[in-house]
């Protein structure tokens, strides 16, 4: 069995609701963790992204400003100086099929529909620490491979072309990301 | 914050995507613990969470007041970007917040607004009394919930609210195939 050592990750919280804020901050510190930044709206998120470069963020959709969405799409952004890696956990009131869809097609690396409780979030943790998924960068999409499901029972039509491949390693933009901070 | 040892990243380039993996980057904020250990962290949070409770009728209420400022403003000015904006954001909020809050059916019958505005084709088509009961029915299942009986009655007010706006948003949206397609579709929010 694995545990998460919560003090050693650091949180960057975005939702405008300050009740809510204060219930996630609640969850995350009766966890373990320490370090859980604040923002109400996606253009803060942003600018607290590449200050504290969190390891999680976790955020609200429906914000002023800047949503949850955009912020996701402004981190996931492959060419950017700061971290496009990080695992995003869209936490909203949306709650219909399509709005996942939506969110995870923005990169969204985990979808968790209100009302919040302290077992969804810490699964949704878990899941983001424990079990990272490749990213897939095409013309119109990078972040998390959105194909969950790596069994080979895939029946619908083939939309990732294959030909060659070629492998190249390269530092890791995460640790240049972190050691330009 | 997580410190990892300084990793490489792999790239599969295909014809018409990269596949990018790099070593787990958090890999080192996982601990073995025993089967049998005891600490919890999830029943920690609940009962941080429970600690918080006392507050949630307060910010509850003034998330009601807040969607009563929104509707008020409607009636004054009219549905316009902002008012409208405001009113969602208001209600969205309570949709979220309600059941963490102790408020169910609260939530149940914000939701409920929610899509009112979310897919009536026009809200100045919507009748105004359909938006004034959901506001009214929010209200009083915050204020009156310490008297007996009311949770059973507070249920059966939302679910006839959320039976009355769905019948007019199918109406309304039978040309609207995609509209439609939404408000008749399942949620996904946890069942409570």
């Amino acid at each position: 069995m694995f545990r998460i050592d919560f003090n050693k990750l650091r949180f960057l919280v975005c939702d405008d609701n300050p009740h809510m804020r204060r219930i996630l901050r609640t969850l995350l510190h009766s966890f373990g963790a320490r370090e859980v930044y604040e923002s109400e709206d996606g253009a803060t998120a942003l600018e607290m992204y590449s200050h504290y470069v969190p390891d999680i963020v976790i955020t609200d959709w429906s914000m002023p400003i800047f949503d949850g969405l955009e912020l996701a799409q402004m981190i996931r952004q492959p060419d950017s100086k700061g971290n496009p890696y990080a695992p995003i956990i869209m936490l909203t009131g949306h709650s219909e099929k399509r709005r996942v869809t939506v969110a995870r097609d923005a990169g969204v690396t985990e979808f968790l529909a209100k009302p919040i409780s302290a077992k969804g979030l810490y699964q949704r943790i878990l899941n983001v620490v424990a079990n990272p998924r490749p990213f897939i960068k095409t013309k119109t999409y990078f972040g998390p491979d959105r194909r969950r499901n790596t069994a080979n029972a895939y029946i619908g039509p083939e939309r990732r072309i294959g030909g060659e491949v070629e492998v190249m390693q390269q530092p890791s933009l995460l640790d240049k990301a972190r050691s330009t901070v | 914050m997580a410190k990892s040892k300084s990793a490489t990243v792999q790239i599969s380039t295909f014809a018409d995507h990269h596949v990018i993996t790099q070593p787990n980057p958090l890999r080192n904020v996982l601990r073995r613990v025993a089967e049998r250990d005891l600490d919890d962290p999830i029943a920690r949070a609940e009962k941080a969470l429970a600690g918080l409770s006392g507050e949630f009728k307060n910010w509850m209420t003034i998330e009601a007041d807040r969607l009563s400022d929104a509707h008020a403003a409607i009636l004054r000015d009219g549905f316009t970007d902002v008012t409208r904006e405001e009113l969602f954001r208001a209600a969205h909020d309570i949709k979220g917040d309600a059941a963490t809050f102790g408020f169910p059916s609260a939530g149940a019958a914000a939701e409920s607004l929610c899509r009112i505005i979310e897919h009536a084709p026009d809200l100045d088509e919507v009748p105004s009394n359909l938006i004034a009961h959901h506001i009214n029915a929010i209200q009083a299942i915050v204020r009156e919930r310490t008297k007996l009986d009311t949770a059973a009655t507070a249920g059966e007010l939302s679910k006839q609210l959320r039976g009355i706006a769905d019948v007019f948003l199918t109406h309304a949206n039978r040309d609207r195939p995609e509209h439609l397609e939404a408000v008749l579709a399942p949620s996904i929010a946890p069942a409570e």
